[in-house]
C-alpha cells in the first residue's frame, strides 16, 4: 500500500479512534468504577504520579458490581424490554405507513417524483426538537386534534393521547419515517417493471405478482428501513421524556435520570454500555444486508 | 394439404388462424399507435413484426399479451375473444426484451415460477425444469442466480422460463437485441431450432430487418401503427408493395417516373427525356400515366465497360465512389439525370485485377425481371 494511501485512510480511522473508542473506553471504564461524592462523582482515579503501584491500584478497584445491581433491580430490566417492544412496535407502525409512501413516490410520474421526495426530507429543515413541540401542539388535550374533532362534532370529550404510550408511538412514527421510506424507495425505484409484468405472464393475479415480485424485491430496503427506524428509537429519550407520561418506560429515559438526577455516573455508564451491546446485534444484522445487497448487485 | 408441400397456411383458404386481429385500432390519448389493423396469424408460423421504433409493433405484441387494452376492434387467440382476458389467463407467454428474470431466484426456480402456478402437478415439475434446461442446454447452470450468468446464457434462460408452460403462442420481444452481433446470428438458427421442435407459434418484435429475414416464416412491416406489407420474406424482399417496405428492407436503387405502357406483370417507366423506357415487373395498384417509382436491389445491377447492346434496361454513368467490402464492392455511379446508382459486384477477383475505377464511364444494366415498378 502506497504512502499516500495510509494517509487518506488514516482519517477516517483516526477519526472514529479519538470520536467513538476513546469517548467508550471512558464510558466503560465509569461503568466499572463506584459512585463517590466528589468531583468527579466516581472513584478510583488514575493517579499516573504514583507510577506503576498507582496503576496496579486503580486496577484492582474496577469491578463489575454496576452490572450485577443492573440484574437485581427489576427497574432496568423492564425499561430494556419495554424499550425494545416499544421500538419493535414503533418499526412495525412506521412500515406499515413508510412502505405505501416508497411504493406510491416510486410509482408517481417521473418529473414529480424530486418534490415528493423533497417532501419527505423537508421535515429534517427543522430542529427535532421544535418538531416535537409542535407535535404537542396538536396532540394536547387542548391541541388542534382534540379542537378539531370536537368542532365537527366526532367528540365531545377530548382525546388523552398526550403523556401515553401512543404519543410516543406517533413521536416516533413521524420522526423516523423518512428514514424508512428513503430505503424502500431506493429499492422499489430501481424495480424492473417488466418483472411484474413477467409475473402476470406466467399465471401470477396482479395480487399475487405484487406480493412475488414487489415486496420480495423490496426486502432488503425494508430490512434497512426498519434497522434505521429500530436502532435509534431503542435508545430514544427525548420523545418518551416530552411526550411519554410518567409511566412511559425507556431505557433512555433511565439512563438520563441516572445521570442527571441521581448523579450516579458509574450506573449511568453500566446502563449506557449494556445498551449498546443490545444495539451491536441489530447494526451486525444491518451490515450483513447491506453486504448482501452488494453482492447482488455485482 | 400434402406433407411435402412447402409451410404456407396463409395459402390456404381453409386453414384457421391461431391469432385473428379484426379491425384492431389503439390510441394512447390522441396518439393512435395502431390503426385499424387486419391480421391473420396461423399456428406453427414464426411471425415477424418488423418496423422502425414507434411504429406499433411492441404495442401489437403486447395487445396479445394481455398487457394493452384494445381500443377498437377485437382480437381472438383460438376462436376466443381476448377481450377483458388478463395476461394470467391467457395461454400465451413472453420473452421479455429485458429478459425480466427474477433477479432473488436461481435459474430453476426462474423456470418452475409459471409451473407453479399452474395445474401441472408438484411431482411434475422438476421433470418439466429439467427438460426446459436440457433444450436450451443449461443443465449444469441450474443453481445460479441470474446474475451470475452471461448475457447469453440468461437469453436462454428467458427463453426457457417463456417456453416451459407450453403455451400456445410465444412472444418475443426484441429477444436478441442485447446480445453481440456474433452470437445473435447463433441465436437466431437455435431459436428457429426450438421453435421447431417445439411447434409453437412465435410472434417476434425486432427492429433488425437481416434477423426478421433469417428466421421469420412471414414478415409484417408496419410503420405509423399500418401494416404496410404482410408476406413472406423473398416476396418483401424481391416484390415489396410500396417504395416505403423497399427502402427499409435492404439497400435499394430508386428510380422515379411516369408509368408508360402496363401489362399482365410487365410495366415500363420512363424517367428521363430521350431515355429508352426502363421495364420490370409490374407492382400492385398500378395504372398508366401515373408517376410511379422503380426500385431495383444493388446485387441485381450488373456493370460494365462497353454498352451492353443485347440488354433492353441499360444507363450509363460516371463511377463516382468504390466501396471495398471485402467479400463485394459496391459501385456508386451518378447518371448523367443525376440521380446515384447503387451496384453491388462480388470479388471473385483479386482486387488488383479490378477493371473499373473511379472516374470511369461504365454502363449499368438489369434483367426486365430484376426490379419493379411501384405506385409511389
Amino acid at each position: 500500500m502506497s504512502l499516500a494511501r495510509r494517509l487518506l485512510i488514516s482519517v477516517p480511522y483516526t477519526w472514529l479512534l479519538a470520536l467513538f473508542l476513546v469517548p467508550f473506553l471512558i464510558v466503560l471504564k465509569i461503568s466499572l468504577s463506584d459512585y463517590a461524592n466528589s468531583i468527579p462523582p466516581y472513584t478510583p482515579t488514575l493517579e499516573v504520579g504514583e507510577g506503576w503501584s498507582g496503576i496496579k491500584e486503580f486496577w484492582s478497584a474496577l469491578d463489575f458490581e454496576n452490572f450485577v445491581f443492573l440484574t437485581e433491580d427489576a427497574l432496568y430490566i423492564k425499561a430494556y424490554w419495554s424499550s425494545l417492544k416499544i421500538a419493535a412496535l414503533a418499526t412495525f407502525f412506521t412500515l406499515l405507513i413508510g412502505f405505501p409512501f416508497a411504493y406510491g413516490i416510486a410509482n408517481a410520474p417521473q418529473e414529480w417524483r424530486p418534490s415528493l421526495l423533497m417532501l419527505i426530507i423537508l421535515p429534517f429543515w427543522t430542529s427535532f426538537l421544535i418538531r416535537i413541540y409542535a407535535l404537542i401542539g396538536i396532540i394536547s388535550n387542548d391541541g388542534f386534534l382534540n379542537q378539531f374533532l370536537m368542532w365537527i362534532g366526532a367528540i365531545s370529550d377530548p382525546l388523552v393521547i398526550m403523556n401515553t404510550n401512543l404519543a410516543v408511538y406517533i413521536g416516533i412514527v413521524y420522526t423516523y419515517l423518512p428514514f424508512m421510506v428513503l430505503p424502500i424507495y431506493a429499492t422499489l425505484e430501481k424495480l424492473d417493471s417488466s418483472l411484474l409484468e413477467a409475473a402476470q405472464d406466467l399465471g401470477c393475479t396482479r395480487i399475487s405478482a405484487f406480493w412475488s415480485v414487489t415486496v420480495h424485491l423490496s426486502k432488503p430496503g425494508v430490512i434497512a428501513g426498519c434497522f434505521l427506524v429500530f436502532i435509534p428509537a431503542l435508545g430514544e429519550f427525548v420523545i418518551p421524556s416530552l411526550l411519554g407520561g410518567s409511566r412511559t418506560l425507556m431505557i433512555g429515559k433511565v439512563l438520563w435520570e441516572e445521570f442527571f438526577s441521581n448523579r450516579d455516573w458509574p450506573l449511568a455508564s453500566a446502563v449506557a454500555v449494556i445498551l449498546l451491546l443490545v444495539l451491536i446485534i441489530p447494526i451486525v444484522l444491518l451490515q450483513r444486508n447491506e453486504q448482501m445487497q452488494r453482492e447482488q448487485n455485482k | 394439404m400434402n406433407a411435402d408441400a412447402p409451410f404456407a397456411p396463409w395459402e390456404d383458404e381453409t386453414a384457421t388462424p391461431l391469432i385473428e386481429f379484426s379491425n384492431v385500432t389503439k390510441r394512447f390519448g390522441t396518439f393512435t399507435a395502431i390503426d385499424d389493423i387486419d391480421l391473420k396469424i396461423y399456428p406453427q408460423e414464426f411471425f415477424a413484426l418488423l418496423g422502425p421504433s414507434g411504429c406499433g409493433k411492441t404495442t401489437l405484441m403486447r395487445m396479445l399479451g394481455g398487457f394493452e387494452t384494445v381500443t377498437d376492434g377485437r382480437i381472438t387467440i383460438d376462436g376466443t375473444d381476448m377481450n377483458g382476458i388478463p395476461p394470467n389467463k391467457r395461454a400465451v407467454n413472453m420473452m421479455f426484451q429485458s429478459y425480466a428474470l427474477f433477479p432473488h431466484l436461481t435459474v430453476a426456480q426462474n423456470l418452475a415460477f409459471g409451473l407453479k402456478r399452474s395445474d401441472m402437478p408438484k411431482s411434475e415439475i422438476d421433470g418439466r425444469v429439467e427438460e426446459m434446461l436440457r433444450l436450451v442446454q443449461l443443465q449444469k447452470f441450474a443453481s445460479r442466480k441470474p446474475h451470475q450468468m452471461s448475457g447469453g446464457q440468461r437469453q436462454r434462460v428467458a427463453l426457457a422460463r417463456a417456453l416451459a408452460k407450453a403455451p400456445k403462442l410465444l412472444l418475443l420481444d426484441e429477444p436478441l437485441g442485447a446480445l453481440d452481433k456474433k452470437l445473435r446470428q447463433e441465436t437466431q438458427f437455435e431459436l428457429m431450432d426450438i421453435q421447431e421442435k417445439t411447434g409453437t407459434t412465435f410472434v417476434i418484435v425486432t427492429h433488425d430487418q437481416e434477423e426478421a429475414m433469417t428466421v421469420a416464416s412471414r414478415i409484417a412491416v408496419m410503420d405509423h401503427g399500418k401494416l404496410k406489407q404482410v408476406d413472406t420474406p423473398d416476396r418483401i424482399y424481391e416484390a415489396p408493395s410500396s417504395v416505403y417496405v423497399a427502402d427499409f428492407i435492404g439497400d435499394v436503387n430508386i428510380i422515379e417516373g411516369q408509368v408508360t405502357q402496363l401489362a399482365e406483370d410487365t410495366a415500363e417507366l420512363s424517367w428521363g427525356e430521350g431515355k429508352p423506357a426502363i421495364r420490370g415487373m409490374a407492382g400492385e395498384n398500378l395504372s398508366i400515366s401515373t408517376s410511379g417509382a422503380f426500385a431495383v436491389r444493388p446485387e441485381k445491377v450488373a456493370i460494365f465497360t462497353e454498352e451492353p447492346m443485347d440488354r433492353h434496361n441499360r444507363v450509363s454513368g460516371i463511377v463516382e465512389d468504390i466501396a471495398y467490402l471485402g467479400n463485394m464492392s459496391t459501385y456508386y455511379v451518378r447518371l448523367e439525370s443525376g440521380a446515384l446508382i447503387k451496384s453491388q459486384i462480388a470479388n471473385n477477383r483479386r482486387i488488383s485485377r479490378r477493371s473499373i475505377t473511379w472516374g470511369d464511364t461504365v454502363w449499368l444494366s438489369w434483367t426486365d425481371t430484376a426490379g419493379i415498378v411501384l405506385a409511389s
